[in-house]
């Protein structure tokens, strides 16, 4: 795809740790177009939460994006320094957290922050700000915008705290967002509300989303493509109803089978066995192989990227054959737009 | 918010009350203050007159009430010593206890927040590890050997500043302060510093603790990713966010330092109502001690009840709380 609006070309993010040297984010790749929302897909550690803020320039000392190129429109950002790159956020990738209990200041009301937010890249009126942020909130779904404004955080609900704040990063109309699992703190019905309102502003407005999240049924019913990530590097990608349907690596596979809602009541859940793997002591060759049921002996040694020809990879040396069975669904729910 | 106030005022016209009783109490525990008021010669006839005429012979919840009763039409006694009302005498002392207690406030404040940001923004430098180790210092060192320090280096090693008083004051507002000229605040300028030493060490670390905490939130997190300037996330976030405890313990500090600025007062010979307290300890000065302490609850009380105002302002959630 050459109208990727973000591309990320083998992400290095390190932490310096009295332990050594940890790659939370070790040659991460991927691309997402226009209006096309990417499902950034992992367990707890896997570097997923960590790739977000690294294309944000958000990483904190000890971190540092140590290479790689991140291209926004086909600039590279990972070179941007401080006023540079403040005029990127915000503006140009907006990103939305996880909480939003925690993601807007308990003391500030709503229009104060927004105003904030506008006034930050854009040289407006006060007054001509909370016009633009009284838009926006409408624009999510918000009634009576006007009133919300003078409201403060603990005045609104959680799943209306995460569409002001969804709102606040659409502001700029950026190329992209980066929301880090941003409907997991939120009840099913919300969260269903809100990612029917991502679905349509990807559409409407042609922002790209990068959607991290832990949560295969939400990607399965939302994103576009999958990027599956484990111990900080993508194992597997494609279009996401298809690695739904059929996953390549056995990661995948063992993510997608121990989704409760496929199996029968009552029975034993297949579970992943093992867990995560520390950072600072990775096993040899693929990181995965401890845990893999098709290890073999191959896996001692790094797995190549593997491509096949509907335009799907997968870091593995025993790949899982195509299966040409119904494609499954996860949710009876779907806000993929029709293709 | 009225039934807020009207509540506030009732709490506080209850200390007020308590306080007078254990004052009081105290007080009268201390001994006859006839002994020390007249000459250890005089007849019996006159301190028999003198008891009399002080009420001294009635019982003690009959003195009580006729010294509420009294209180309540604005007379708190006459002094022994200084033969004055003890109301205006206490009043005419607050002036000069006020200006060095604001200076100092206003020192530490102004030095204090930022500092303490610096030091809370970058926990790591060595500027931000020097302000701590500063601020360690200006909390545990005692406040009197500062001010014996103070004078020996500014007044009598290089001579810039005068070692202690007042210096000439003007009437402003009825009020005799002496920061209305050059040499006024020659005068209050070492004391001001002493007394803001330790508020400032306490400033900075009470400061520097909300910054490191607010700066590690999600919403620090999530204004920086909105593309807010680090001006702006630490004017606008921060600085609102860890207002609270630095406002309560401003409030507390300034009531202290208004009520017991007794040492510095001392070292610098400074005239205010510190200085008034202890000569009326040493004397046993009955009168000017209840309505001292007294007037202080006052003080405390009232700095409280403004503090929780402001509360109100700055969080919006305690608002809602005192509402319902």
């Amino acid at each position: 795809m050459s109208d990727a609006v973000l591309r990320v070309n083998n992400l290095q993010t390190q932490f310096q740790t009295r332990a050594g040297v940890l790659r939370a984010v070790d040659g991460v790749s991927f691309e997402v177009a226009r209006g096309r929302i990417l499902g950034l897909v992992g367990e707890s550690g896997s570097g997923k939460s960590v790739t977000g803020y690294s294309i944000l320039g958000l990483i904190e000392a000890p971190g540092k994006v140590a290479g790689g190129e991140i291209l926004l429109n086909g600039k590279d950002i990972t070179r941007l320094k401080g006023d540079a790159m403040r005029q990127v956020r915000g503006a140009q990738i907006a990103m939305v957290f996880q909480d939003p209990m925690m993601t807007l200041n308990p003391v500030l009301k709503i229009g104060t922050q927004m105003i904030a937010a506008v006034r930050a890249h854009a040289k407006v009126s006060r007054k001509a700000a909370r016009l633009k942020a009284r838009d926006a909130l409408a624009k999510v779904g918000i009634p009576s915008p006007e009133e919300r404004l003078e409201a403060y955080p603990h005045q609104l609900s959680g799943g209306m705290r995460q569409r002001v704040a969804i709102a606040t990063a659409l502001l700029h109309s950026p190329a992209v967002i980066i929301a880090d699992e941003p409907t997991t703190a939120l009840d099913v019905s919300i969260q269903g509300q809100i990612l029917a309102e991502v679905r349509r502003l990807a559409d409407e407005t042609g922002t790209a989303f990068v959607w991290v999240t832990h949560d295969l049924a939400v990607v399965s019913s939302l994103a576009d493509d999958i990027c599956v990530m484990y111990a900080g590097r993508v194992v597997e990608s494609g279009p996401a109803a298809d690695v739904i349907a059929s996953p390549r690596h056995p990661y995948t596979a063992g993510l997608l089978a121990s989704v409760p809602a496929e199996h029968e009541p009552g029975t034993k859940l297949p579970q992943v066995p093992g867990s995560t793997p520390s950072l600072a002591n990775l096993p040899q060759g693929c990181a995965f192989a401890p845990r893999c049921a098709k290890a073999g002996p191959a896996c001692t040694t790094t797995p190549p990227v593997q491509h096949f020809e509907d335009g799907r990879t997968a870091l593995c040396h025993y790949p899982i054959e195509p299966v040409s069975c119904q494609p499954l669904s996860l949710t009876s729910t779907t806000y993929r737009s029709a293709s | 918010m009225i039934g807020f106030l009207i509540q506030r005022v009732l709490q506080a016209l209850m200390v007020v009350i308590a306080m007078s009783i254990i004052v009081f109490l105290g007080v009268y525990a201390i001994g006859n203050p006839i002994d020390v008021m007249i000459d250890p010669a005089s007849d019996q006839a006159l301190r028999e007159a003198l008891i009399q005429r002080y009420g001294f012979d009635r019982p003690l919840v009959e003195q009580y009430f006729v010294f509420m009763n009294n209180m309540l039409h604005g007379d708190l006694g006459e002094s022994f010593i200084y033969r004055l009302p003890v109301l205006s005498l206490i009043l005419s002392r607050l002036p000069a206890t006020l200006e060095l207690a604001l200076t100092a406030m206003l020192i530490a404040t102004c030095l204090g927040i930022p500092l303490g940001l610096w030091a809370g923004y970058k926990p790591d430098s060595l500027s931000a590890k020097a302000i701590m180790g500063f601020s360690v210092l200006g909390f545990s060192v005692p406040s009197f050997w500062v001010g014996l320090l103070l004078i020996m280096v500014f007044a009598v090693e290089l001579g810039w500043l005068p070692s202690g008083g007042r210096g000439p004051t003007t009437e402003v507002l009825g009020m005799n302060l002496s920061i209305t000229s050059l040499e006024g605040w020659s005068h209050i300028l070492l004391p001001a510093l002493n007394l803001a030493l330790f508020k400032l060490g306490l400033l900075i670390r009470l400061t520097r603790a909300g910054t490191v905490e607010v700066m590690s939130s999600d919403y620090v997190r999530f204004a920086r990713a909105q593309g807010l300037s680090e001006g702006k996330v630490v004017g606008l976030h921060v600085l609102k966010n860890i207002s609270i405890p630095i406002v309560t313990v401003f409030g507390l500090e300034l009531g202290s330092t208004l009520a017991f600025a007794v040492v510095t007062e001392t070292v610098f010979n400074w005239p205010g109502m510190g200085k008034l307290i202890i000569d009326s300890i040493t004397v046993l000065d009955r009168p000017v001690m209840v309505a001292y302490l007294i007037l202080v609850v006052f003080l405390f009380v009232m700095i409280n009840l403004v503090v929780d105002l402001i509360y109100g302002q700055l969080d919006p959630r305690i608002r809602v709380k005192a509402a319902s």
